[in-house]
Order: C-alpha cells, then sequence, then structure tokens
C-alpha cells in the first residue's frame, strides 16, 4: 500500500535505489523529532531540505534582480538624460561619476553586470534553482531531491558565485565591461580596457563556479523526476511545470559545459600567452604578439550555450504558465502530450540553432540559410504551446488572481517578443537589425520580462506553500498592471529605434544626428523604468512582509487555488520529509478540472482514488 | 511473452520504483558523463577548427619521438603507444575489480583496485615524463608565440613541409598546436588524477569493510563508469594529436 521512501536524511545517498522499499510508516514521525533538535545552522544556512534551498535560490536571485535593476536604472539615467547630473550616481558610484555624470567605462561595466546577472543568476539560478528545487520533489511525490547533500553544495557554489561577482564591483578597475558575452579579444587581452583587468578574471571565476552549481543542480532535478516519482505518478501524469524542469535541466547539463571549455581557453589566452581567440591584434597603435586564433571560435562556443540557455529561462516559466493558467482558468490543460512533445521538440532544436546570433561574422550564407530554417522551426513548438495556453484559458472560469493576471502577461509578452525573433532569425534582415535596439527589445521582452512574469505568476501562486501564508492581493495587482504597462513602455518604443538603426551599448546618443531624434523617446522610456524598477520594490516588501504578516493557510484554506497537484496534499507547512505519514499514491493525471463526483467542487485532486461507480476509469 | 514484457515495461513508468532499476547514482553518473563529453567535445572541436584554418601543421611523428632513458633514438610513437596501453591496461583491470564487486569478493575488489591505481599513477608519470621532455624542447603554453627564431619548430614539421612555408607559417603553428596539446591532455590528466584519488577513496573504503556493511559494491561500479569513460576519451585525444 504504501510506498513510502527511506528518509532522505538519514541514507540520503541510497533511497534512491531503495524507492520501492515499504513499510516505513514512522519514517516521517521520526524525522519531525529530528528536526527539532537540528541546529539552526543545519537547518537554514547548510540546509538539505529542498524547500529551503529553493528559498535560498528565491532571495538571493531576488538580491541580485534588485542590484542588476538598479544598474539599469543607473545607465537608463545616462541614456535618458545624458546632459544632466544626477547626486544618486555619485552616492552609489563615488569616483565612477565624479559630480553625478557616471564615466564611460562604469557605463559599460553596469551594463555588462545587469546582463550577466540577471540572465544567469536571476533567471537561471533564481528562477529554475527556486522552482524546480522547491516543485520537483513536492510534485512527485518526494520526501526530497535524490542527493539533498548535492543540491546543498549547488545552492552554495551560487552563493558563492555571488560573493565573488558582487565583489568584482568593487575592484579598482571596475568589473568586466565588454558585454555578457565577454567576446575577446576585449575580454583576453588585460591591456584593452580597465574592464578587461581583474574585474574580468573575477568574472570567468564566478561563472565557472556557477556553471559548478548548475550542473549539480541539473544532474539532481534529471534524476529526481526519472527515479524518485511516487507511486502512479507515471511520466503522462507529471505536472507540466515537471516537464519543464526535466528538459531545462537537460540543456544545462549538456551545453554549459561547453561554456566552460570557452572559459578555460579564455583563462589560458588572458594567463598563458595563448593565442586560442586571438590573431593580430593592435591595442593603441602597439601590435600583440598573438597570431592564428579565432575569435569567431569563442562565439560559437559561447553561443552553443547561450542560446540554449535562453530555453533554461523560458522553459521553466512556460511550465509555470500552464500549471498557473489551467489551475486559475480551472479548466484542464489543453494538449497536454501536444505541451509535452513542443517542450522536447524546443529541447532538441535549442542546440541546432546558436549561429543564428552570428550572422554577421562572416559565416557562409549557404550556413546561414540552414540555421535560418533551424531558427524559423522554433516558432512551430512556441506556437503550438501558444495556442494551447489561450485554448486553456478559451471559455474557462477564469479567476483574475495575481498569479493568474502575470500568467496572462506572460503569454502576451511571450507572443510580443517571439514575433520579432521570426524578423531576428532572418538573416537577410539580421543585416540591418542586428546589434540595435531592436535586438535589445526582443530579447528583454521575450525573455527577459516574460521569463519574469512567470516567475512572479510562479511565486504569487506558491508563496502559500512556502510560507503557510498568502501574499497581499492589492500590492499584487498594482505590482502587475505597473510592471506590465511598463514593460510595454520600456521596450516597445525600442523597435523603433533598432529599426532606425540605433545601435546598442552606446554611451551617448546625442552626437548623432540620426539619433538624436529620439532624444524624448529615451526619455521616457528612462522615467518607465524608473518607475516599473520601483514597482519591483513593492513586490519585495510584499513577499517580506507577509511570510510574517500574510494571511495565514488554516488546514481548511491549505488548497487556496484548488490545485489537483501534489504538494497541496502536504501540510500547510510542511517539514523536511514533506508528507507525515505517507506518500501518497497518484491515481489520475494532473489537470482534472472539471465537476467532482465526490465532493461537488470543480476538480479532483491527483491521489483521489477513481471509484468505477461515479466515474470512468480512463482519466 | 512479448505482451508479458510490453506490460512491465509500462508498469515501470508507473512511479514508485526506478524506470531502468537503477539506483539514482549511477544515472547521475552517466549524466554527467555526458555533460563531460561536451567539454571534451568542445575542446576538440576548437582544436579541429583551429587546426584546419592553419596551412601547415607540425608532425607528431616528430613531435613525440623521444623515450626515456634512450638518448637521441628516433622512436616514433613508441612512448605514447606505451602510456595508452597502460591506460587500457587499467581499465581490464577496472573491468575486473567491478566484477569483484559483483560477486561481493572484498579481496579481489583491493587486487584490481590496487593495479588500476598503479596504472593510473603510471600513466600520469608517463604523461609527466613526457610534458617535461617537450618542454625541455622549448615548448609550453604560449611558446613559439614571439618567435622568428626557427631552430626551435624545425624539428617539429615533416620534410615535405616547404622552406617558405616553415618560415610563414613555422612558429605559428607551433605554437596553436602546443596550446592545444597541453590545455586538452592537461584536462584530461586532471580527470585520471582525480580518477585516482576516486579509486584510492574507494580502496580505502573497501578494505574497512564500508561497503561489505552497506551490502553492495555499488560504488566501484561507479567509479568504474568514470574510469572507462576518461580511457574513451584518452583514445579521442591521442587519435587527435598523435595519429591524424
Amino acid at each position: 500500500m504504501s510506498n513510502e521512501t527511506q528518509h532522505s536524511v538519514d541514507t540520503h545517498e541510497e533511497h534512491g535505489a531503495n524507492i520501492h522499499t515499504s513499510g516505513g510508516h514512522d519514517h516521517g514521525h521520526d524525522h519531525h523529532h529530528e528536526e527539532h533538535e537540528q541546529h539552526f545552522f543545519l537547518k537554514y544556512v547548510f540546509s538539505m531540505d529542498h524547500k529551503i534551498i529553493s528559498r535560498q535560490f528565491l532571495i538571493t536571485g531576488m538580491f541580485w534582480a534588485i542590484a542588476g535593476g538598479l544598474m539599469s536604472v543607473f545607465f537608463r539615467l545616462q541614456l535618458g538624460f545624458p546632459e544632466d547630473t544626477f547626486q544618486v550616481l555619485s552616492t552609489f558610484l563615488g569616483d565612477w561619476a565624479k559630480g553625478g555624470k557616471m564615466d564611460p567605462e562604469i557605463y559599460y561595466g553596469l551594463v555588462t553586470i545587469h546582463g550577466t546577472v540577471l540572465v544567469f543568476f536571476v533567471l537561471t539560478g533564481g528562477l529554475s534553482g527556486t522552482f524546480s528545487n522547491f516543485l520537483i520533489p513536492l510534485q512527485i511525490g518526494a520526501r526530497d531531491m535524490a542527493s539533498p547533500f548535492m543540491n546543498m553544495l549547488s545552492y552554495w557554489f551560487f552563493a558563492v558565485a555571488s560573493v565573488i561577482m558582487f565583489a568584482s564591483l568593487f575592484v579598482h578597475t571596475g568589473p568586466a565591461s565588454g558585454g555578457w558575452t565577454t567576446y575577446p579579444p576585449l575580454s583576453a587581452m588585460k591591456e584593452a580596457s580597465m574592464g578587461s583587468g581583474v574585474g574580468m578574471d573575477l568574472w570567468l571565476t564566478s561563472m565557472a563556479l556557477f556553471i559548478v552549481s548548475s550542473l549539480l543542480g541539473g544532474l539532481n532535478y534529471i534524476v529526481t523526476v526519472l527515479n524518485m516519482r511516487t507511486k502512479g505518478m507515471s511520466m503522462k501524469r507529471l505536472p507540466l511545470t515537471i516537464w519543464a524542469f526535466l528538459f531545462t535541466a537537460v540543456l544545462g547539463v549538456l551545453s554549459f559545459p561547453v561554456l566552460l571549455s570557452a572559459a578555460v581557453l579564455l583563462i589560458f589566452d588572458r594567463h598563458m600567452g595563448t593565442s586560442f581567440y586571438l590573431s593580430e591584434i593592435f591595442i593603441a597603435g602597439q601590435a600583440m604578439p598573438n597570431v592564428g586564433g579565432s575569435a569567431i571560435l569563442y562565439q560559437h562556443l559561447f553561443w552553443f550555450l547561450g542560446h540554449p540557455e535562453v530555453y533554461i529561462i523560458m522553459l521553466p516559466a512556460m511550465g509555470i504558465a500552464s500549471e498557473v493558467l489551467a489551475t486559475h482558468a480551472r479548466k484542464p490543460i489543453f494538449g497536454y502530450f501536444a505541451m509535452v512533445i513542443s517542450i522536447l521538440g524546443i529541447t532538441v532544436l535549442a542546440f541546432l540553432v546558436w549561429a543564428h546570433h552570428m550572422f554577421v561574422t562572416g559565416m557562409s550564407p549557404f550556413l546561414g540559410g540552414i540555421f535560418v530554417l533551424l531558427t524559423l522551426l522554433i516558432a512551430i513548438p512556441s506556437a503550438v504551446k501558444v495556442f494551447n495556453w489561450l485554448t486553456t484559458i478559451w471559455k474557462g472560469n477564469i479567476k483574475f488572481t495575481n498569479p493568474m493576471l502575470f500568467a496572462l502577461g506572460f503569454v502576451s509578452l511571450f507572443i510580443s517578443g517571439g514575433l520579432t525573433g521570426i524578423f531576428l532569425g532572418n538573416s537577410a534582415l539580421d543585416i540591418h537589425l542586428h546589434d540595435t535596439y531592436f535586438v535589445v527589445a526582443h530579447f528583454h521582452i521575450v525573455m527577459g520580462i516574460s521569463a519574469f512574469f512567470g516567475m512572479f505568476a510562479g511565486v504569487y501562486h506558491w508563496f502559500p506553500k512556502m510560507y503557510g501564508r498568502m501574499m497581499n492581493k492589492t500590492l499584487g495587482y498594482i505590482h502587475f498592471f505597473v510592471t506590465f504597462i511598463g514593460a510595454y513602455v520600456i521596450f516597445w518604443p525600442m523597435h523603433y529605434e533598432g529599426v532606425a538603426g540605433m545601435p546598442r551599448r552606446y554611451y551617448d546618443f546625442s552626437s548623432w544626428q540620426s539619433f538624436s531624434q529620439f532624444g524624448d523617446l529615451n526619455k521616457m522610456i528612462s522615467i518607465a523604468a524608473i518607475i516599473v524598477f520601483f514597482a519591483q520594490l513593492l513586490f519585495v516588501f510584499n513577499y517580506f512582509v507577509s511570510i510574517w504578516r500574510g494571511k495565514k493557510l488554516t488546514e481548511k484554506t491549505s488548497n487556496p487555488w484548488g490545485s489537483t497537484t501534489l504538494e497541496w496534499t502536504t501540510p500547510v507547512k510542511p517539514g523536511h520529509g514533506n508528507w507525515e505519514g505517507d506518500i501518497p499514491e497518484v491515481h489520475r493525471w494532473a489537470y482534472d478540472f472539471r465537476e467532482n463526483p465526490y465532493d461537488g467542487s470543480d476538480f479532483i485532486m491527483q491521489d483521489v482514488p477513481i471509484d468505477p461507480t461515479k466515474e470512468d476509469e480512463e482519466h | 511473452m512479448s505482451t508479458a514484457a510490453v506490460a512491465d515495461s509500462k508498469s515501470k513508468w508507473m512511479g514508485g520504483e526506478s524506470p531502468f532499476h537503477l539506483s539514482y547514482g549511477k544515472i547521475m553518473m552517466w549524466f554527467f558523463l555526458m555533460s563531460d563529453a561536451f567539454t571534451f567535445g568542445a575542446f576538440l572541436i576548437s582544436y579541429g577548427t583551429i587546426r584546419f584554418a592553419s596551412p601547415i601543421w607540425p608532425d607528431p611523428n616528430m613531435v613525440f619521438k623521444a623515450f626515456p632513458f634512450a638518448g637521441h633514438a628516433n622512436l616514433p610513437l613508441m612512448f605514447v603507444s606505451l602510456m595508452t596501453f597502460i591506460l587500457i591496461l587499467s581499465s581490464v583491470t577496472m573491468v575486473l575489480a567491478v566484477h569483484a564487486g559483483h560477486c561481493r569478493d572484498k579481496k579481489g575488489v583491493v587486487k584490481w583496485m590496487l593495479w588500476t591505481i598503479l596504472g593510473g599513477i603510471a600513466f600520469l608519470s608517463c604523461q609527466a615524463w613526457e610534458w617535461w621532455h617537450l618542454n625541455h624542447e622549448g615548448a609550453w603554453w604560449g611558446a613559439f608565440r614571439d618567435g622568428m627564431d626557427l631552430t626551435p619548430v624545425k624539428g617539429f614539421f615533416a620534410g615535405t613541409v616547404s622552406a617558405t612555408d616553415l618560415v610563414v607559417h613555422g612558429a605559428d603553428s607551433a605554437h596553436k598546436f602546443f596550446n592545444f596539446f597541453f590545455t586538452i591532455t592537461g584536462f584530461h590528466g586532471f580527470h585520471v588524477f582525480s580518477g585516482v584519488v576516486f579509486n584510492i577513496m574507494i580502496l580505502v573504503f573497501t578494505m574497512n569493510g564500508v561497503f561489505d556493511r552497506k551490502g553492495h559494491y555499488e560504488w566501484v561500479e561507479k567509479c568504474g563508469l568514470y574510469w572507462h569513460f576518461v580511457d574513451l576519451v584518452w583514445v579521442f585525444v591521442f587519435t587527435c594529436f598523435y595519429l591524424l
């Protein structure tokens, strides 16, 4: 009857193998006893409980989101008001902004670190780290990850990477400043710019540790999903969140190692006099001795990770949105199998399109054509998913809750940003559009903001499970509307600027006649960016206050959204081990939203057995 | 019979058990090795890219012709063949250690693990000698970068390379060849080294009876997977640098 796993805390390296050992009825009980005796450090700092680790990832991610967001406020001040000075800049940036006007060097540094931390630390570590950790064991019915110890290491590697990246902001020569892609030769030659010095070394060290963290986490997620599902939780009964996390982890495990190779070669170029990426470079009129390397090689290696990376960011958001849309529209997800196949299709295609970031590097137009074809193919699974989301809410009994609004916003932004991807994926158009604000607009909408909306949907939806309390609804609504409208106000005009040829990464456009016409538009964008930034502080405030002050869930309201999935069968505040008694068995798929023949509600949870006298057996 | 098999395979994915009847640790090891294969793959593809863009390339028969204590005898690829043979032998002894583990034969595991560790150390020593020898000839990361003087690199090229090519590209090609050689064999050597460390840990655990108490020798198997992978990688590294 029971399929109790042996408890992870006592035999964590074995229980994957012993998942079918039965009869551990009192393990849960033992375990609670054990937890009371745990030292604060083991419980909250070096915790091996996936729920604590997920919150560690989330809060670290929030720290980085604020830091990275603040950086964008600073450089938007420069871009929107190139002639003015701001006291706040000299307060925060000190000598980098003497008299309230930022140096070009720190402008590039801020742009670089903004990109790096938001892509890797917030939308990879903070998104996948939080929700894969939190939801995989809870939704598949496991007591913890396959290896809680590796899971803890995964977080602490991330934390150390974070500290090093943060420290790089304070070194004398400034942080890495060659853009988040850190292309050589700028990143390879210490003499090339201020940020190419120690800042770049710290960047590489931090990223290497981040890769280790991502590997440890990813291996754990994959194995946990494959090996540790509870009885009855077949693959086709998995919630779509889990499918998304599984393929996200596969993407990470197979693409990050290539970035590691790229980083190793870059480190040798920086410190050992090699010429992997370097050939015939002049710095300040001085010829460098390196001959024969290829800067394009680095770009290939980087984008072999870099492209899958955007799906590492998107897939978890897609999974979360699927779950939230179905739950809050009170309808089964439309096209479950099409959704799974689409995730698989995106995963495979993600590895085959990297060179579309490099159309203008002088690659053969024929090769470019192949990459155009493969890139445009991604539109198919993406469109299938969008169609299924829209069909899921079609004629649904939509509850406009906080998470639902963010999930709807996610779909909207994914469509808007996805369509411009079709423009950019075309190598002929890309000759004109590459490296302009069109690209900035495209990727910020499709993988920046829309992934953030997926993440917000997830936080609002699962906050009650994380802390046993609700977040404040009104603040949530304000947060949503300001962010949603603000996101479009910020990024929509950038498309026009990009089509007009306005290049990214420039420090000041006022001296170009062709771009100074956008001066007022840039002002408006900057003002909107500042407002949106402060709206995010509202979210952070809501989050932390609700941890202690939010409306408490009771046993009766322990499933506040009427979800079908297993995490809501745990106690309001589950301990380490998640279920006090046996792990529930699963009898049906994850989206059984219909009239419940047992209690008259509009959903049936996954652990409700099928009574053939009351319903068909085919569910 | 066949229907029974189908039904069986269906139920394996129904949850409550491992679908492959494998422990999580072994699946994790397989995925890790896949990940590591991508790291090495990226290195070797980078090597290929740079090499095929290069008009001339050092000839392995000329670069790797020394043998310890053999003076200046011309023995192309003899030493690396020995190294490779040692590493493959250590894979054989690893298979025997894993087999002994399956039979819960503690003595057997200890014996074959010891041989495997010895093989690994022998390989690493050979590599150290080869590196030392090449370094003695002036090769290192970044060597020959600023070289206008062709004397040190001339000996690395086959006699068929034209004098003009040698003058124009000789130093650069040698520079690139050794950059990749030391990086990739170094990265592989680092894997062998960590493999030896794991194997020593396994050996100590075995001798202390840890696996007898656990009731199985699965850790030996996991280390075995890693060890064979590292050997397999060597086959590719060997092919790229010494044969092609």
